[in-house]
This record gives C-alpha cells, structure tokens and sequence, in this order.
C-alpha cells in the first residue's frame, strides 16, 4: 500500500503529493525530496542512451528501514515517487509497476485537459482537474495492501 | 377533422402547448419534433401516440397545424382518462381532464394536472425549476409574465423546480425531485400568492418530497396562467423555446425571469438547459449546440482540439476550475479533444453551471456521449416511436446518436459498457491471481469479458468490427470443409486459452476482430486459425465458455500433450489413430523470437505448425495493453509447456522446420524451465480441466486439413523435448480413442491446442524474460547503492 505518492515536476518542484495521514507527513515529503537525487542519478546512467531507450519505470529508488522508495519518469522528466511500506512485503514489482503505470495515465488524463497549465499544481481540492487523479490516487493508497 | 370544442381552460392550455410546441413562431404548424416529445412525456404507449397522430391527421397532412394540434391533445386527455381513442370521442367526451404531460422530457405530458389550476400550480413551479435558460431572452420575458401567473404556478413549480430551478439543488439529484413535482395538491396552486420566485423556491424543495414527480413541470405548462408567458414565449426566439421546451420551461420562464435578468448578459449560449431529467439536452438546445460546434469546427464528425474548445469555454466566464471540471466530466475519451457529442456535453454542464445547477460529480447518462455505434444501433430500435422525432431538424446533428432522446435509451448500454469496463478493470486486478498458474481457466472468463470492452472502446465503429468478423467468417470458408466444425472446436478450446491470456495471441488486429468474433461463432475462429493467429482469433470464442467444448475428438481435446498420449497410445494401437493423433501435435513452433512466418498454408505442417507458434508468441506481446501479464505468464506458461510439448511431438515431422523450432524450444525450455514444469503441472491440470487442450495449434489443424492430414500425422514422434512434460501433459490429459472419423477433429484440435500452448509458453516467455530484467535492474540498483555505502573503498 502506498503510504505516500508524489508528482513532481521536470524542475524538481512538486505538482502534488499526498501521503496517508497516518504518518508525519513531514517525514514522507522529506523522503521525497531526498529521493530526488537518486532519481536524477539513475536518469543520468540510464540517459547515456538516448531517452526513448531509457525505461521509465525506475524501479526501488532506496530502501529504508521502514519504507521503500520507488521511483518512475516520463519522458518529459516528469518524476512519480512512491512511498511503500517495508512490512508490505507481498507488492511485488509488477505490482508497483502497474501502479506507476496508473498513476501515469492519470497524470496524462490531466494533461489533455486544456484548462489545466503545465506546472500547476494537481488541485484536487476544487471540483476541477486532479479530481479524478486524485481518486485515483486514493484507490492506490487505500487499496493496494 | 371535425370541429372541435374545448372548453376554456382546455383552449387556453392547449394554446399554450401550441406555442410551447411552435419554436418556430409560426403561429400554424408546430414542429414535429416538439410535439413528439410533447406526446412522450404524456406517457402514452408509442402505439397510441401513433394512433393519436393519425386521428388528428397529422400523419396525413405531414405536419401538425393548430387544429391538429388541438385534436391531437384531446386525444391525449382521452387516451389518458382510459377512454378508447376515437374520433368522436374529441367532442362527446365531457370533463376529460387536460392532458397531462410530465415534465421531464418524457414525463412531461404524465403529469398534466388535472386542472388547469393544478397545472398553474406546476407553472409555477416550473419557473421556479428552471432557471437555466438563462441566456435566453425568452426566459426573461416569461418571466415577466410569470410573475402574474406566478399564483398558480408556484405550488406547482415545486415539482419539477425541484431539480431545475433551484440553485438549492444540484441538477443530479433530480430526476427524483423532479418527479416529486409533478403533482402538487392541486388545491392549493391557484392561491398561491405570487410571492415571486422566493417562495417558489421553497415550495420546491417541499414539493419535492411530496409530489409525485418531475411531471408537473409540464402540467405546470399548460396552464392557462402560462398562456401569458406563452404569448411572450413564443415571441422570444427560438432559443427561449428551449426553455419551454420542458412544459415546466413556461413556469421557469417566469422564475427564470427573476433569474434570467441576470443571466441575459451570459448570452445565448445558455440556452435553457431542459433539464428533464434533469440533464437531458432539448432539440433547440442541442440545435444551438450544434451550430456553435459548428462555428468551431465546421465538421461535425470531427473534434474540437482543446485549445479551442478552453477559448470558448472561458468565454462563459466560469471559473477556470469548473471548466476544467466540465471538461473532466465532458471529454469521454479523454484524449484532449471533444466530438460533437462531447462538446454539446459540455456545453450543456457549462449552461447547468452559470444557471446554478452544481456540477455532477460524474457524467449524467443524457450527457455521455455516444461511444459505439453499437448504442446507436440499440438506440434506434429503442425508438420505434420517435420515427417522427428523429425527422426533426434538431436530430440533425452528431451522427453518432440518431437522436439526443436516445441517449437516455443508450443508457442500458453505456451502462452495459460501463459495466464491461468496470469488470474490465477489476479482472485486471484480479488478474495477478493468475501468476498461481493454477487458475489458468478462472480467468477465461473474465478475460473474455474483458475483451469485450477492450475492443469496443477502441472501435469506433461497430460496423468495422462486423466487417471484420465478415472478414474473418470469410476466410473461415476458405479452409476446408470438414474442418471448419472441428476447427472451432479446437479453436474454441485455444481460444479458451487464449482468452485467458486476454490478448488472444496478442494480436492486435485479431484482437479486434476477436473481440468481434467473440460472439460471432467458431467460424470466425476458424478463419483466424486459417490466418494463423488462431490463437488471437479464437479467443474470443473461448473466452465465452471458459472450457471449450468438449472437441469431438477426444484424442486431440488437449494440447500437444495430450496428443502425445494418444499419439502414442494410438500408435501402439492403431496408425491410423495415432497418426491423427499426432498432426494434431502441432510441429515445434518457433520461438517467440523467431520470426513468425505467416504463412498460413505451409505445405509442411510443421513448419505451419512453427510458424504458427512462433506468430502466436509474438502476437502475445503485441498487445500489451491490457494485458495482465500475470495472465501471460500463466497462459504463457502453459503455453510454454504445451509448445514444447507440441514441438516435441511434430519434431519428427518437419525435420528443417523442427530443427529450427527445436533450438528455439529448446531455448524456451531452458528459459522456463523451472516454470514450466510448475506450469506444466498448472497447465495440466489446467487443460484438462478444459476438457480439450485448448493450446492445440489452431492453425495448423487447418493448415492440415488443406493437405492431406495424414501427412502430418509422423510428427506425433518427436518427443525429444520435453518428453517429461509432454509425458506428464499427456498422462493429465485423458487420451481417448480415436476412430478414424474424429481423427481429422483430433488432429485439429490438437493442433489447435499446440498452438494455445505455444502461445502460452510464448508469453510465459515473455513474462519471464521481464521478471529477469527487473531482476537485474534491481541488482544494479543495489550494487549501486552497495557502492555508495562503501565509504572511498575504490579510492
């Protein structure tokens, strides 16, 4: 189950994250923005080839000791990090892996609506975009156990 | 006709009605369109509205004049007392109660209210329910009047306000609190006070409990009091009609009057959004629709890009989250840009929104756009009775939905669809359970079902998909006879398999058709079969009974396995019978790796057999899309098993060929070796639970059938490969003895099960091959963490 999933941009800004309320979020966004240079490390190995070549599901970023970091990158560099729990032992990788991929039609469902700007924020908040994501997102967390 | 009294209120209902129906301010003829949907919402068997029109002569003059019109309601009102429908009937008829039309679009003509006063009561409501025609300056000006019919309609506006008007209100919610209107206690209508649209409101949200429905927007119609609004009605242009379009529009006038003011700025584009149900888009509004779509995109097949359709909407002013709402909910297909049906979608939300109706937090049915022709077609035959409707020009546009009313009856099938696509994607969850390889044939169904959405969604058109079932129907004429009814069963039993495996074969043509062919016989399998992807192409088929039929000859029910069994059995016993038994082992296949040779009719089976394999395999990982991989591997891995086993058993055959496969089964079985034996238990037990390997080789039965199959029949030999899996295959399948009928059968089922598990194996193989890479992929990674941790060790 994802304790924490997050969005973040080509400029290593964050588009939206959203962890379980369970747990101090600080902690999780700090895993986060921490992971980032891993992210940017596998990008760089990986990106000795040209970029369609390079996968973009980047596997487990770092593992801590209660929390496991996966990483996943679109070709327009934008970055999924996902937070799971350790004791989560039966997600396997596909398991993740189909949830990237989710999380990634989701953001791309988002992306065609011509009202929502690159760079802003997903809001969920409103009756808006990142509304749909949003849910989907929550059905991760709440469902992938 | 014949002359025709009414009494006052019925004459002055009727005018009104007649003006709600002349959109066209032609003061003669109303149009057909508006008076069909008049006649629905009254509620009446589509048989009595026919029988209506013909009374009044409407039929016969083409057209509905005022007479006719006339005529046509007092039928109404006889029709709905019970009375039988006669001509006579219009006069002789004493204290016939208007005719009561239900407020939403098809209700509106339910509720008539008994009385004219009653139906004020409703008029009121209804300018209390809707507020959305906003923009249109019709609205305003019933307003006006509405303020002095205002008394009685306001104990009628409850009902149908109830889910139009009232900002209180989100639209969603009504169809219920629409119906509640419909009837309000008709005593109390006329003295209401004409408090304005204030108490309107209020009495809406009481009337919704009580009232028995939405109808009464209509009957709030046709009251006199409405008459005024009517005059002014009719006079405001067309676009108004919209409003009136629902009977309650009359009553919303008014109270829309009080709203509209504020809205005529908002501008046309907001024309009255009829809210019968309360999302249903009204002929003049879709109409409206239509031409704005139009000055966007002078195509009406085509799409609006988003761009442009952002421009258009932020030029209503909403604010840009609910637009971007709008267009979550608008944009079906999400794919940035919207059709026609999308767009009027669209703009019928943004006209709901800036009337105050809060935005649904999912599509309302009337809204969602006509996916598939499949929904058209089951929509025109849903509406046997709008024959007259659909002739009217608001019909004109999408050409995806014969008619906006439709969509409401399109419903049952979106919702079918939706249901695909929900079971879809719980199937697809599911799906990891098939890594067990136990449950090989669980998710044939569900995989076939999945199929089913699959390709519908991305089919535009169902008749592409028909004809490319007529398609494959006609190449199943093209193999040989007798075969074609062993073939589909062997098919069937591959496309069990297949099924499961969800892409058929992965082939991404044939999963269309498949898709198609699911429901479409055998045959259809066949002719994949005859194209070499019967695995693709006869999926579907299986997927309907998860185990295929029982194939009619025992001896080839299973995979190449099994078919080793009798082949061998047969061969100790019979030639003859051993020899059918073993063609139907389809000769080794090629890996997935090796190029898949199309040819469908090789002339040595083996090598059709290889070819076949290795096209199945790779048809497999063509289609990614849906594919739970987990299914793959389980299919895969039977398939793995079954093709090595197969392979095993045409080796002796085709020696080139084999020899080919050989390496490349032998590869696989290096590959999937560990699995395979796990699989090939799996897949045992799970062919046998099939009943007949559905893994048999479709092509190649065929394939054989075109020569002569007993030329096949040497290739049972081979066993040098997985003797031990083909031996533990064959012994779970149940080897039957073959007479020298059912040999053609069996040797085609067989061959058709090899090709099911080479496709299985092909796509165990495939699994395999990405679990590897993950694996690595994961060991890099820890080997560069690993290196991190060393603090400087290489320095």
């Amino acid at each position: 189950m994802a304790v924490c999933v997050a969005v973040i941009a080509k400029e290593n800004y964050p588009l939206y994250i959203r962890s379980t309320p369970t747990e101090n979020e600080l902690k999780f966004h700090y895993m986060v923005h921490t992971s980032l240079d891993v992210v940017d490390e596998k990008i760089s190995a990986m990106g000795k080839a040209l970029v369609d070549q390079r996968e973009l599901y980047l596997g487990l970023l770092y593992p801590t000791e209660d929390y496991k970091v996966y990483g996943y990158v679109t070709n327009s560099k934008v970055k999924f990090v996902m937070v799971v729990d350790s004791s989560n032992t039966a997600l396997r990788d596909n398991e993740i892996r189909s949830m990237f991929r989710k999380l990634h039609n989701s953001y791309t469902d988002v992306m065609c609506n011509p009202f929502y700007n690159p760079g802003d924020r997903i809001q969920s908040r409103f009756v808006s975009l990142g509304r749909a994501f949003d849910n989907m997102v929550t059905s991760m967390m709440i469902q992938v156990c | 006709m014949e002359g025709l009294t009414l009494s006052d209120a019925e004459q002055k209902y009727y005018s009104d009605l007649f003006s709600y129906c002349d959109i066209e301010s032609t003061k003669k003829v109303v149009v057909n369109g508006r008076v069909l949907e008049l006649f629905r919402a009254a509620q009446l068997p589509n048989d009595v509205v026919l029988q209506i029109m013909e009374l009044c002569g409407a039929t016969r003059l083409g057209y509905f004049g005022r007479s006719q019109f006339y005529i046509a309601l007092k039928l109404v009102a006889v029709a709905q007392s019970g009375f039988p429908l006669r001509v006579e009937s219009i006069n002789t008829v004493k204290d016939l109660p208007l005719p009561r039309f239900v407020a939403s679009k098809n209700e509106q003509e339910s509720r008539h209210a008994a009385s004219y006063s009653s139906d004020s009561e409703n008029q009121g409501s209804y300018s209390g329910v809707i507020p959305p025609p906003p923009g249109r300056g019709q609205v305003k000006k019933g307003s006006v009047t509405h303020d002095t019919v205002q008394p009685r309609t306001s104990a009628d506006a409850q009902e149908p306000a109830s889910p139009v008007v009232s900002p209180q209100q989100s639209p969603p919610t009504s169809p219920h609190t629409w119906r509640k209107h419909s009837r309000h206690p008709s005593g109390g209508n006329s003295e209401r006070p004409l408090a304005g649209s204030g108490p309107f409101w209020s009495p809406f949200g009481e009337a919704q409990s009580g009232s028995a429905g939405g109808d009464a927007v209509w009957s709030g119609h046709s009251p006199p009091p409405p008459q005024e609004n009517w005059v002014s009605f009719a006079d405001t242009p067309p676009t108004s009609t919209l409003l009136t379009m629902h009977p309650a529009s009359v009553q919303d006038q008014t109270t829309v009057r009080t709203v509209a003011s504020a809205t005529t700025a908002i501008e046309i584009r907001r024309q009255s959004s009829s809210y019968d149900d309360p999302w249903k888009i009204t002929d003049e509004q879709r109409q409206y629709y239509v031409n704005q779509f139009k000055t966007i995109q002078p195509d009406l097949n085509g799409f609006i890009p988003g761009s442009a359709a952002k421009e258009f909407f932020t030029k209503s002013k909403l604010p840009i989250l609910e637009l971007s709402h709008i267009w979550e909910l608008s944009d079906f297909d999400k794919d940035g840009a919207l059709t026609l049906d999308e767009f009027c979608a669209a703009f019928h939300l943004v006209v709901a929104r800036k009337n105050g109706y809060d935005l649904p937090e999912k599509l309302p049915e009337s809204l969602m756009p006509k996916l598939i022709d499949l929904e058209d077609s089951a929509d025109v035959g849903d509406q046997p009775g709008e024959v007259g409707y659909s002739g009217s020009p608001a019909e004109a546009p999408p050409s995806k939905s014969p008619s906006m009313p439709s969509l409401n009856q399109t419903w049952p099938e979106l919702n079918q669809s939706s249901e695909q696509w929900e079971t879809f994607s719980e199937r697809s969850s599911s799906s990891q359970t098939l890594t067990q390889f136990d449950s090989n044939i669980a998710p044939a169904d569900p995989d076939t079902a999945i199929v089913h959405p699959v390709p519908i969604r991305m089919t535009p058109s169902k008749i592409h998909m028909q004809e490319m079932e007529l398609k494959r129907t006609g190449s199943d004429h093209t193999n040989p006879t007798s075969p074609l009814l062993v073939k589909p069963s062997d098919l069937s039993e591959e496309n069990k398999i297949n099924s499961s495996v969800k892409f058929a074969s992965g082939n991404t043509v044939d999963g269309y058709s498949s898709s198609d062919s699911f429901t479409s016989d055998p045959e259809q399998i066949g002719s994949n079969v005859t194209r070499q992807r019967s695995h693709s192409g006869t999926s579907p088929d299986t997927a309907a009974p998860p185990p295929p039929p029982p194939r009619p000859q025992p001896s080839h029910s299973r995979s190449s396995s099994l078919d080793m069994n009798r082949t061998f059995a047969v061969t100790t016993g019979q030639q003859q019978t051993g020899v059918v038994a073993h063609p139907p082992a389809v000769p080794p296949r090629p890996q997935p790796s090796q190029a898949p040779g199309p040819t469908v009719h090789r002339p040595v089976d083996a090598d059709g057999l290889m070819t076949h394999t290795s096209t199945s395999p790779q048809q497999i990982p063509e289609q990614p899309n849906f594919a739970d991989f987990s299914q793959f591997e389980v299919f895969a891995a039977s398939n793995v098993n079954e093709e090595q086993d197969d392979e095993a058993e045409k080796h002796p055959e085709v020696l080139p060929v084999e020899k080919a496969s050989d390496p490349a089964s032998s590869l696989r079985v290096a590959k999937t070796d560990s699995k395979t034996e796990e699989k090939t238990a799996a897949t045992a037990p799970a062919n046998v639970s099939k009943g007949t390997t559905p893994l048999a080789p479709p092509p190649k039965p065929v394939r054989r059938r075109l020569k002569s199959e007993d030329e096949l029949r040497p290739e049972v030999d081979e066993h040098t490969q997985k003797t031990g899996v083909l031996a533990a295959v064959l012994a779970s399948q149940p080897s039957i003895p073959r007479s020298v009928g059912k040999d053609k059968k069996a040797i085609q089922a067989s061959i058709r099960r090899n090709k099911e598990t080479n496709t299985v194996l092909a796509r165990l193989n495939s699994e395999l091959q990405q679990q590897l890479k993950d694996v690595l992929e994961e060991r890099i990674s820890l080997e560069v963490q690993l290196e991190q941790l060393r603090p400087f060790s290489h320095l």
